[in-house]
């Protein structure tokens, strides 16, 4: 008989759970519906109280780390928290957000509790077990998992699942006393990237990938640099997209190359960037596997402007490809766009 | 300022550009002629390398070990190309390739190396690799190594770090929503899982090169032979994805027309 522990932990406020971890709640809730398991929920927090009143009427028990140690995500005090909760809950499944702050500390939890970790579950299945879906070799194989020994952390990536909405309450909250090491970190900050503006934007609808074709000579013998740079940012202000970029165009700052000045490595998809979750993506000026195939595979609707009818990449990767030029393109969806939103201030 | 000892964890994984097929054999799941497929150290921990090597330049008396796992013939194929980037101690661990192996058990082989290596001072360890590889992709194998080390300071994602003249140090991590979370750690013993950091790849040096064959071909010949536990992990199925679209590819629209049928597109809910 499995038991189902869910661990959580609240945003930047320090009094609300994160989307992620409300999404890893509902699927704690289904997992122990369907294994007929008991469910108990565990909050790292500064106020872990607060922070679980929005899943107070879960039917679990709820478990909590609370104090103002757990403001900030820090491996030392994350991680004996973390423990803590866990030889609490004495679970047999922990599962967990792939968050930048739990994937810092799951694993190493897992090895104090003597069990055993998976990252980056993209669905949970099994009937009678618990079989685990993840990706290999950055996101080209796709493998199903399953192990018999226990504890078993999963850690499941943002967006798997629907966030739970249940109604809110006053939580009744065990707090659990979590021996804390020698603190030697301490987090000073958050800082955004060097850039003009912030053009990663996880909550998004579009994806917006901008290729090396940008920054290529045009049909005047020319590179445009700055007017593809103005382009793209109109086009990132006016639709809310986030901003993705290849590679190619990334590395281009390292080889003395003209570059777009807001674009950094967090803006990379593909074999050493992210694979984000959005539900539309339009891919500019992108050739190669890497935008098409890695970094896409967890776009819904995917579309392309390349000048190369015979990119293999988009085919049957890409729902419409247009062979255009994205500059021309780009200039008047970004006209229709302002004129769109003129009208509506009118 | 310290001398500094950075241990660099990196596996070898298929060059980003080969396809690739997954197969089973006695052993579970692997790539189809894996053993034969280009291979190239994992891109991020090959960020972490360049790092190491550039704080170990900037600071005199400081030594840097590259440890990785993998078959004695592949990583030596792999190594003729990265020993020409910089300077360091080669530390192989013959076993198998791939991203299917447990990590659990991958992390056990590489922390035993680790402690085996003559002459580190563990409590001035930096302990560098890449945040995830281009294999397994879980990002737990460096921690569970810095775990089973001891060491209760560990950062990942991190694309920068300043070191300080009384050791201390300030490490920027990636967070969610294209941020860096900024902390000050008291100094070694840390973890480090790199991003991509800062540094452009060093172009090929031979002489560099010359000097780490000179220990690396001796330290492959003695290289520790490792079997991996399986820790119970079983693979239910491993497949290529199936899905595949149906591309509507449009030669003869004009840039209106495009460009109305795309802002269309961005409006409709999905």
């Amino acid at each position: 008989m499995e038991s189902i522990f869910v661990l959580t932990h609240a945003d930047e406020s320090g009094s609300a759970l994160t989307k992620h971890s409300l999404e890893v709640v509902a699927a704690g809730v289904e997992l122990a519906a369907r294994l007929k398991a008991s469910l108990t929920i565990g909050v790292v927090a500064a106020d872990a109280t607060a922070s679980a009143n929005s899943i107070a009427k879960v039917e679990a028990k709820l478990l909590a780390a609370s104090g103002a140690e757990f403001a900030q995500p820090r491996f030392a005090s994350d991680a004996a928290a973390c423990e803590a909760l866990c030889r609490a809950a004495q679970a047999s499944i922990v599962l967990a957000p792939q968050s930048s702050r739990f994937a810092r500390v799951m694993a190493a939890v897992a090895h104090r509790l003597g069990g055993v970790v998976d990252t980056h579950i993209a669905a949970l299945a099994g009937t009678d077990s618990v079989e685990a879906s993840r990706w290999f070799y950055r996101q080209r194989i796709e493998a199903v998992v399953t192990r018999t020994a226990r504890p078993w952390f999963l850690l499941l990536d943002s967006g798997t699942h629907a966030a739970f909405a249940g109604e809110s309450g006053n939580a009744q909250v065990e707090t659990v006393c979590v021996a804390l090491p020698a603190l030697r970190t301490e987090v000073t900050g958050i800082r955004a990237p060097k850039q003009d503006e912030q053009t990663i934007r996880p909550d998004a609808k579009l994806l917006f990938v901008a290729g090396a074709g940008w920054t290529k000579k045009q049909p005047d013998g020319e590179a445009h640099v700055d007017e593809a740079g103005k382009l793209i940012l109109g086009f990132l202000r006016a639709s809310g997209a986030s901003l993705g970029s290849s590679k190619s165009l990334v590395d281009q700052g390292g080889e003395g190359n003209s570059v777009l000045p807001f674009l950094t490595h967090m803006n990379q998809v593909g074999q050493t960037g992210s694979t984000p979750r959005h539900a539309k993506g339009l891919s500019t000026c992108c050739h190669g596997e890497e935008p098409h195939v890695v970094g896409w595979r967890f776009i819904g609707e995917r579309r392309a402007i390349s000048l190369d009818a015979n990119c293999g990449w988009t085919r049957g990767k890409a729902d419409v490809v247009y062979i255009a030029d994205a500059f021309q393109v780009m200039a008047k969806v970004n006209e229709m766009l302002k004129n769109s939103t003129d009208r509506s201030h009118t | 300022m310290n001398q500094l000892q950075i241990v660099v964890c990196a596996g070898i994984v298929p060059d980003p550009l080969q396809t690739l097929e997954p197969t089973t054999g006695p052993n579970g799941p692997g790539i189809k002629n894996e053993l034969v497929l280009p291979a190239v150290l994992d891109p991020w921990a090959a960020c972490a390398l360049y790092e190491a090597a550039a704080l170990a330049a900037k600071h005199a008396g400081s030594k840097l070990w590259l440890v990785a796992l993998g078959p004695k013939g592949k990583l030596q194929q792999v190594m003729m190309t990265v020993a020409q980037k910089v300077a360091f101690e080669l530390v192989p661990v013959d076993g198998p390739i791939g991203g299917f192996p447990d990590a659990h058990a991958t992390a056990a082989a590489l922390a035993s190396a680790i402690e085996a290596i003559p002459g580190l001072d563990r409590a001035q360890l930096l302990l560098f690799g890449g945040w995830e590889s281009a294999s397994r992709g879980a990002g737990v194998t460096l921690q569970l190594i810095g775990e089973r080390l001891g060491i209760a300071d560990q950062f990942f994602g991190v694309d920068q770090i300043d070191l300080r003249d009384d050791g201390s140090f300030e490490v920027l991590e990636r967070v969610e929503g294209g941020k860096h979370q900024v902390s000050v750690c008291a100094g070694a013993p840390a973890v480090l899982g790199w991003a991509t950091g800062n540094l452009a790849e060093p172009r090929n040096n031979p002489q560099i090169g010359m000097s780490n064959m000179r220990t690396i071909m001796p330290a492959l010949q003695k290289a520790t032979t490792v079997k991996l536990d399986a820790n119970s992990l079983e693979y239910v199925s491993v497949n290529l994805p199936k899905q595949q679209r149906t591309t509507r590819v449009e030669k003869n629209m004009s840039a209106d027309e495009i460009a109305a049928e795309l802002v269309a597109w961005i409006g409709k809910d999905s």
